[in-house]
């Protein structure tokens, strides 16, 4: 039976149509989308919490989304080992319901950030990363106004510890600098997994990052990794 | 005969207020501090914004309601990696 990709759909996602359109045209993957109100993930092997709006960030965001009937399902489906990857917007969530350590603030200049930026590979430790390089430089885009990442130092020091920093914003030569941290993050922190390594959640988006015709293809190499390393393709 | 046990259920206001904790910087309320000065007013000194949030509840005792805003916080409407908040009960 062929691997399935599940994208979840909330009220205000706006980056499901991209997610499912990379993988299932562009990864060429079997792809489905799920509806925020589902209760059960069924056959789903890869779920991908996708970029948005969710609640029209209502409160924080991400924190109303986590109430969503979908989430008790994502929270089993997380704890059985199955791999969900949260892209910006996902991301929050999944710091939101707890599937991650930390939480988001508003960027330090305020100002809602949507650009090309490099990424640098920390940790190829989780299998969303393994078939990428440790040091390897992607160019992907972002696009949020709340993508400070923020935890305490001694939760820096346990992600540093498991490896659990996934991406870190960095120049265009792959140097960890003050000026490439375009949103304020402690450390430069762009991505990062769980301690067991099945939950991803990173700020840039990959899955924009897929034709030539529209400017960068680096989102191809880190689907090929995530798809690869679980056994999806 | 039985017994009747009458249970009166009050409406409690919980007012609550939500902040940035101290070690968090705030850009938003920088950018006011910031804005202010501008405006002359040079004796204020720092500007946190935060949120308040009012809760309607209908509880038994002013405990009860006490009890039932701090779940709602906790779980809801404050995100304790980042937010402090402050419940007072009319």
């Amino acid at each position: 039976m062929s691997k399935k990709i599940g994208v979840i759909v909330f009220p205000g996602s706006n980056c499901d149509h991209d997610a499912y359109h990379a993988l299932k045209h562009i990864m060429n993957a079997d792809t489905t989308f799920l509806w925020h109100k589902d209760h059960d993930l069924r056959d789903i092997d890869l779920l991908i919490i996708p970029g948005g709006f969710s609640y029209g960030d209502y409160l924080r965001s991400g924190a109303i989304a986590r109430f969503s009937p979908i989430m008790n399902a994502v929270q089993d489906y997380v704890k059985k080992g199955y791999p969900v990857l949260g892209i910006c917007n996902g991301f929050q969530i999944l710091l939101e319901a707890g599937l991650l350590p930390g939480a988001m603030l508003h960027n330090e200049k305020l100002r809602f950030i949507c650009k090309n930026v490099h990424i640098r590979v920390e940790s190829i430790r989780s299998p969303f990363t393994a078939g990428l390089e440790k040091g390897q430089v992607l160019n992907i885009p972002v696009s949020h106004g709340e993508g400070n990442y923020f935890i305490g130092q001694d939760g820096v020091r346990q992600l540093e510890e498991n490896e659990q920093i996934a991406f870190r914003y960095c120049n265009e030569n792959g140097d960890i600098t003050k000026e490439a941290n375009i949103n304020g993050s402690v450390s430069n922190i762009a991505g990062i997994t769980n301690k067991n390594g099945n939950v991803l959640g990173m700020m840039p988006h990959p899955e924009r990052a897929m034709e030539p015709i529209l400017g960068l293809t680096d989102g191809i190499p880190f689907f090929e990794s995530v798809l690869n390393k679980l056994e999806i393709a | 005969m039985l017994e009747r046990k009458i249970i009166n259920i009050f409406m409690y206001k919980a007012k609550v207020n939500i902040t940035l904790r101290n070690s968090i910087l705030d850009p938003k309320g920088k950018a006011a501090h910031h804005a202010l000065q501008n405006l002359g007013l040079k004796p204020v000194k720092d500007v946190r914004i935060g949120k308040y949030i009012e809760l309607n509840i209908d509880a038994t005792s002013k405990d009860e309601a006490y009890g039932l805003a701090e779940t709602a916080c906790t779980k809801l409407l404050a995100n304790e990696v980042m937010e402090d908040f402050h419940i007072t009960i009319e």
